[in-house]
């Protein structure tokens, strides 16, 4: 036997092994992360500009890619009022502040990371839970405003606890989840059954 | 506690294993209470909400483990580079004012719990992302702290000498405090919030983490069983690189779901199928030095606890995070159960493990004592029984929190296509509800073991080990 450390197990080859792959996937995560960027930015094919909130948003299969995908549709502005982008984009901001103000990731999860004890927000603007297009804006103020006389527990013992939301940040809160429910997630969650379009 | 035999780094290492313990016990304590509220709903409702007591739990975690790891690298400081801490007192302040930070967030946590939409909130009460929920003050003032404790440890390594290890450790608590920072913005657009949110959570925890435990690991079994420099250096190195090799792009698993490109799926899917390589390779190090050395070392606890940590690391992290981690599998699991399944042995495993360790490498030192045989007064009951009931209730909780996440996968995402409706038609099942009833059971295991740990860390050693009390007697 000789003592000699082959090349392939000694200090120095691993040292320098750690050193250029750390190096190398660092790099390539940066780059990858310049092109990923302008994908996600608000305004993009992926990720919709804010003022998607005034117009009808659906999800619905895509045969090509074999998963649902959003669908931006006609004109259907948010309470009736159409907003420019700087101003849809103040609504939603002023939403999601709410969201993490309320700490409401303590409780749901939002594109599906968060906690598990409520439900995802993922699709919640698309959730057929709101009876019907028509009926769902009403129903989810009057939720978010009084979320214990208007439990929607479905059959469980859980309710959303009562978190003081006015009607104003009710309206913002749900700006921001259907500005949210337009980004193209990949096809999740899968399977999801939409609201009805009519009452 | 008379600890005025210890050096400096170590004297500081004692006020942070303190604090990490007691945290661990807020930690259990609000992990109680989010699983009580799983199956009481009503209990505190109105009062503690689920969302303020999993926030605690979460964060009580993720600061003890840091307080854990900071105690860790002060203890070895003096040691590895063979000089005294540079700027001690600095080191001092920084956990005073880290320790004050702390009781200040949890204390806004819960009384405070929320405010309105707007900047006031996020930079003093509460904001609302996950893990790091902390306002942004305390973003800066944790900052701030680390870049102190970064300062203590590389003008410490400057002025004395460099190793392996040292060198390891000093670049990653760069990239562990530059990474902090890809955290502290806000955004309208929920998707680059999340893709920079985890850089830090990821880029932590499957990453920097995990690297810095690997010099702990190195470290450990250097003291523990004697283990050649050479040989924990050489591992260390293959580690890093098998680590960050799979791990910086493992990143991709977290951008599946989130409005990131599709290319993510097989990225992700890739390398994060990789991520379990680097812990097999600390099983098969640990195990065989182990081996080799007959289990004998000179402190009983710790070798269990490292040998804990490999196995834990290994299956927690590796084995429980390749389970949901392909995209074909993670599109029914992502954001149900399974992560929390997950969760709870990746985090004990990989990292409340090892940091139990070093304090048990610590005590005998603290208490003036050679080591821990297995020649203690009372058999050392104690720390065999914490060791039994902790890893029994976290792997009692681990697979009773995987059986309600098959459940949900099946009944809410793949058969009632995520809606509301499919949310609670799952949480309402019986199998889903058992799952949460024995997460329970094993949780007060957990708890129960905690107590006695803590208990043993006050205690052992402090009476002088049986032979010697015969030794006396017979002399």
């Amino acid at each position: 036997m000789n003592n000699i450390t082959p090349w392939w197990s000694s200090e120095s080859y691993w040292k320098k092994m750690a050193i250029w792959v750390t190096a190398f996937m660092f790099i390539v995560l940066i780059g990858l992360t310049i092109d990923t960027i302008p994908q996600i930015t608000a305004g993009s094919e992926r990720v919709p500009a804010y003022s998607v909130i005034n117009k009808h948003i659906g999800y619905e299969f895509n045969d090509e890619r074999n998963i649902q995908v959003p669908v931006i549709g006609a004109e259907d502005p948010l309470f009736g009022k159409v907003l420019s982008e700087e101003e849809a984009e103040a609504l939603v901001s002023h939403g999601k502040k709410i969201t993490q103000g309320r700490n409401c990731m303590g409780c749901h999860t939002l594109l599906g990371n968060g906690s598990y004890f409520a439900p995802d927000l993922t699709k919640a603007w698309l959730d057929p839970g709101w009876s019907s297009e028509p009926e769902r804006e009403n129903l989810m103020i009057e939720f978010l405003m009084d979320p214990i006389a208007n439990a929607r527990s479905f059959g469980s013992d859980r309710m959303m606890p009562n978190l003081d939301i006015s009607r104003d940040e009710a309206k913002a809160v749900i700006a921001f989840l259907k500005w949210m429910s337009s980004i193209d997630t990949n096809g999740f969650p899968y399977n999801f059954t939409v609201i009805d379009k009519e009452s | 506690m008379n600890i005025n035999h210890l050096n400096g780094g170590q004297k500081l290492a004692v006020k942070y294993y303190i604090v990490a313990m007691v945290l661990f016990g807020a930690q259990i304590l609000f992990g109680l209470l989010s699983g009580m509220q799983y199956l009481y709903p009503k209990l505190l409702f109105g009062i503690l909400d689920f969302n303020v007591t999993r926030t605690v739990h979460i964060n009580a975690m993720i600061v003890w483990m840091l307080y854990g790891f900071i105690g860790s690298v002060y203890w070895l400081l003096e040691e590895e580079s063979e000089t005294e801490v540079v700027g001690l007192k600095l080191g001092t302040l920084g956990f005073w004012v880290l320790t004050s930070a702390v009781t200040v967030v949890v204390l806004v946590f819960l009384l405070v719990q929320g405010g309105p939409g707007d900047d006031f909130t996020r930079w003093f009460i509460n904001e609302g992302r996950e893990y790091i929920e902390a306002p942004r003050w305390a973003d800066i003032g944790i900052v701030v702290c680390m870049l102190i404790f970064f300062y203590n440890v590389s003008a410490t390594f400057m002025k004395g000498k460099w190793s392996g290890i040292s060198g390891v450790l000093t670049l990653d608590l760069v990239a562990l405090a530059g990474i902090y920072i890809a955290g502290m913005f806000y955004t309208p657009n929920i998707s680059m919030d999340q893709y920079w949110w985890w850089w830090v959570i990821h880029l932590w925890v499957e990453a920097t983490w995990e690297v810095l435990v690997g010099c702990l690991m190195a470290w450990g079994l250097m003291k523990v069983l004697k283990v050649d420099r050479k040989i924990v250096t050489t591992w260390l190195y293959i580690e890093v690189a098998l680590m960050f090799g799979s791990g910086i792009l493992g990143l991709g698993h977290h951008y599946f779901w989130i409005g990131t490109p599709e290319y993510w799926l097989t990225i992700g899917g890739f390398f994060s199928a990789l991520e379990p390589v680097p812990l097999v390779a600390m099983v098969v190090h640990a195990v065989y030095d182990s081996g080799v050395r007959h289990m004998k070392g000179n402190n009983n606890p710790a070798l269990a606890w490292l040998i804990a940590h490999a196995f834990g690391n290994f299956f927690g992290a590796g084995v429980w995070g390749f389970m949901h981690t392909l995209p074909q599998i993670n599109l029914y699991t992502h954001g149900t159960q399974w992560s929390a399944s997950h969760g709870h042995l990746a985090f004990f495993g990989a990292y409340a493990t090892i940091i139990i360790a070093m304090i048990y490498i610590a005590v005998p030192y603290i208490r003036g004592q050679e080591g821990i045989g297995s020649n203690l007064p009372d058999g050392g009951w104690k720390w065999k029984w914490a060791l039994g009931l902790l890893n029994m209730g976290v792997v009692g909780m681990t697979i009773a929190l995987l059986i309600s996440g098959y459940e949900q996968s099946f009944i809410e995402r793949a058969v009632g296509g995520s809606t509301w409706l499919g949310y609670f038609t799952a949480q309402i099942h019986p199998w889903f509800v058992q799952g949460m009833e024995w997460r329970m059971i094993f949780g007060v295991m957990t708890a129960a073991g905690i107590v006695l740990l803590l208990w043993d860390l006050l205690t052992i050693g402090k009476e002088p080990a049986s032979n010697q009390k015969l030794q006396t007697k017979s002399s």
